[in-house]
């Protein structure tokens, strides 16, 4: 497989302010690589670095092993979907989903055909004649997926593409999506701060704080094992304790994390190996399927616990002001070298 | 649990008339716009409608050339007589002018419009907005004098031709046929070169206000599909500002067709609409006449922003 997009130790200025600063990385073809982050932490302007609209300050972008610094927008082949869609208000669905091709010089007849088959496939058939402002945020984001794939790229860009949309509509997007990207074998670069969609779609994801890429991983080593306390806590939430808080708790100085769902509220301490913990019960959010803990530990800290509804003894009996038991195994932690 | 100590919330209503009064207009909306509305539709309707139907209602009216007396019998004689050879000739004398005039703002103002809304940021763009609006601080006749001064024969302008090697060139081009004349200042080119300069704050405004709405995503996302620089424009800038140009347009244009001092001031004999409007009431009193020219504009602007909507100028906003 060949090397889709090459970051060779790029930074991008802005009067001072590194918003990308000394990124390597390098995406494979055929991939579906997110770029995770918090907003300003580097990861749109990494992908307006690939697309054209931003120029590197220094270091250096391959696009299929051509550099890219220099080369115009209209130039690459690498195609957008903008996160406000960018459709043309002035131009019917059909005219914005023909427009790559029109810009080439493609004959009208060929280039409707087309238009239409992209239509087509994004399930929009016969919207084809109306303007974008009539249609949902929804079919909007299909025409925006549309065009941008009309012109066969071999990198398509997402900006946030399901920012705008609601919960049920964005999970029916991330499915079709991915199952698009699976169909075409197109490289996927998709630029989110939502992790639970970065987590769900991708093959890798290079996670972003402050212009730096932090890790680079695949979903699930993501997850389980977070080089840093920013990745712990970014991805997922997590229950992060610094030397010292560690020493408090486990008697060691080694930093580590734990996940919210892998410790128990338990009614007294359990026999085996397990890390026992006393506290008492500051909150209770009751969030549907699961209920979230916060619990205040040794020295105050605040530790987090997710337990699945339906043990409803536990969620009766618990009132904030309650001491509570917490438990979890030794080996659900995860150590981090800082 | 924490808990804090907040103020008591104030439940009172507020009291007095003016409190009265804002919870009457939120229950009566009709009222509130009716109060909304009544003053500008006083004024737009009665004074500016009315005296504008006035103003046509007299074009139909009857003007004695002997008693010069003017009667309201009805006639369409001063419509007719605009198509007279020496009437007509003012009308396209004024109109290409007008046209010419507004092609130009639109050729200079674009690019110093898209420039003010994609590049200029903070300072710079209150300096654009000042030095754009500045000469329409100064009086238009100061201006239209000064015009005089640049253009005349040993003014600036040929100074600045002579200095840079190119009387020849200027020579020619006061050479041309309707372009030229004696001098600048008694050329239609140097009619159109102080037309231009006048209303050309009149353009860059609306084109401005135009471009502002158009995101920067929309021109990213032309080039990112493959469009050239030239196409973007051709294809998402330009349609999208077509509103603002034509609006710009509107006003360069009527304002050059109801111009009357320029005309006097600078350029060849030979009336503009202006002043042919200014002399038939002034010094001849023959309104009716007079009213029929002042319809000339408003029919001729009719007709381009019926072609303008054809075009599909309107289908953006």
């Amino acid at each position: 497989m060949a090397t889709a997009v090459q970051f060779q130790d790029v930074s991008r200025v802005f009067d001072k302010v590194r918003a990308v600063d000394g990124i390597s990385l390098s995406i494979e073809e055929g991939e579906f690589f997110s770029m995770l982050g918090p907003s300003g932490s580097g990861k749109t302007t990494s992908l307006r670095l690939i697309a054209g609209f931003e120029q590197p300050s220094s270091g250096s972008i391959k696009i299929f092993g051509q550099e890219a610094a220099g080369v115009p927008p209209f130039q690459r082949d690498v195609n957008t979907v903008f996160q406000d869609y960018a459709l043309f208000p002035h131009m019917s669905v059909l005219d914005n989903v023909a427009y790559g091709l029109m810009v080439k010089g493609v004959d009208k007849k060929t280039r409707r055909e087309r238009a239409e088959a992209m239509l087509d496939m994004v399930k929009l058939a016969q919207y084809g004649e109306r303007k974008p402002s009539a249609l949902s945020g929804g079919q909007r984001q299909r025409v925006a997926l549309a065009r941008a794939l009309i012109n066969q790229p071999r990198v398509l860009l997402l900006d946030e593409p399901l920012g705008a949309l609601d919960l049920k509509l964005r999970e029916a997007m991330q499915t079709e999506l991915k199952a698009l990207q699976r169909k075409l074998g197109i490289t996927f670069i998709y630029v989110t701060h939502d992790q639970g969609e970065a987590l769900s779609m991708s093959d890798r994801i290079a996670v972003f704080n402050k212009g730096r890429i932090e890790q680079i991983d695949s979903p699930r080593a993501l997850y389980t094992r977070p080089h840093t306390p920013f990745v712990a806590d970014f991805v997922g939430t997590s229950n992060v304790f610094d030397s010292e808080s560690a020493r408090a708790v486990v008697g060691a100085q080694t930093p580590f994390s734990i996940r919210p769902e892998r410790i128990r509220i338990v009614d007294a301490a359990p026999a085996t190996d397990a890390v026992v913990v006393r506290g008492e019960l500051i909150d209770i959010h009751y969030l549907g399927s699961v209920s979230r803990y916060e619990v205040a530990g040794p020295h105050g800290k605040l530790i987090t616990v997710v337990q699945a509804n339906g043990d409803e003894e536990v969620s009766r009996r618990l009132e904030p002001g309650a001491p509570v038991t917490l438990a979890w195994e030794r080996h659900a932690m995860h150590l981090m070298t800082v | 649990m924490m808990s804090y100590a907040l103020d008591k919330p104030k439940t009172a209503q507020r009291q007095g008339p003016l409190a009265a009064l804002a919870r009457l207009l939120y229950r009566r909306p009709t009222l509130y716009l009716v109060l909304l509305l009544t003053p500008p539709l006083l004024w737009f309707g009665a004074v500016y409608l009315g005296s504008l139907l006035t103003l046509l209602a007299q074009s139909f009216f009857t003007f004695d050339d002997f008693t010069m007396n003017v009667t309201p019998e009805w006639t369409l004689a001063n419509y007719r007589a605009l198509f007279d050879l020496a009437n007509l000739d003012v009308v396209l004398r004024t109109l290409s002018m007008a046209v010419s005039v507004s092609l130009a703002s639109a050729v200079i103002a674009f690019p110093i419009a898209y420039y003010m809304v994609r590049y200029a940021r903070g300072w710079q763009k209150g300096f654009f907005y000042i030095a754009v609006m500045l000469p329409m601080w100064a009086s238009y006749i100061v201006k239209a004098y000064s015009w005089t001064v640049i253009l005349a024969k040993g003014g600036i302008l040929y100074w600045v031709f002579g200095a840079l090697g190119l009387k020849p060139l200027l020579t020619a081009l006061l050479a041309l046929p309707m372009v030229g004349g004696n001098s600048l200042s008694t050329s239609n080119l140097g009619r159109f070169l102080v037309f231009t300069y006048i209303w050309l704050p009149f353009m860059i405004l609306p084109i401005q206000a135009a471009l502002e709405r158009v995101p920067v995503s929309l021109t990213q996302a032309s080039a990112d599909l493959g469009a050239t620089p030239a196409q973007t424009f051709r294809h998402v800038i330009l349609p999208l500002a077509f509103p603002g140009v034509v609006a710009g347009s509107i006003f360069t244009f009527s304002l050059t067709l109801g111009d009357y001092i320029i005309p006097q001031l600078i350029g060849p004999s030979g009336l503009f609409i202006g002043t042919m409007v200014y002399t038939l009431q002034g010094s001849i009193g023959n309104i009716p006449m007079a009213a029929a020219f002042t319809a000339v504009p408003v029919v001729i602007i009719a007709v381009y922003l019926s072609i303008a909507k054809r075009l599909g100028a309107f289908d953006a906003l």
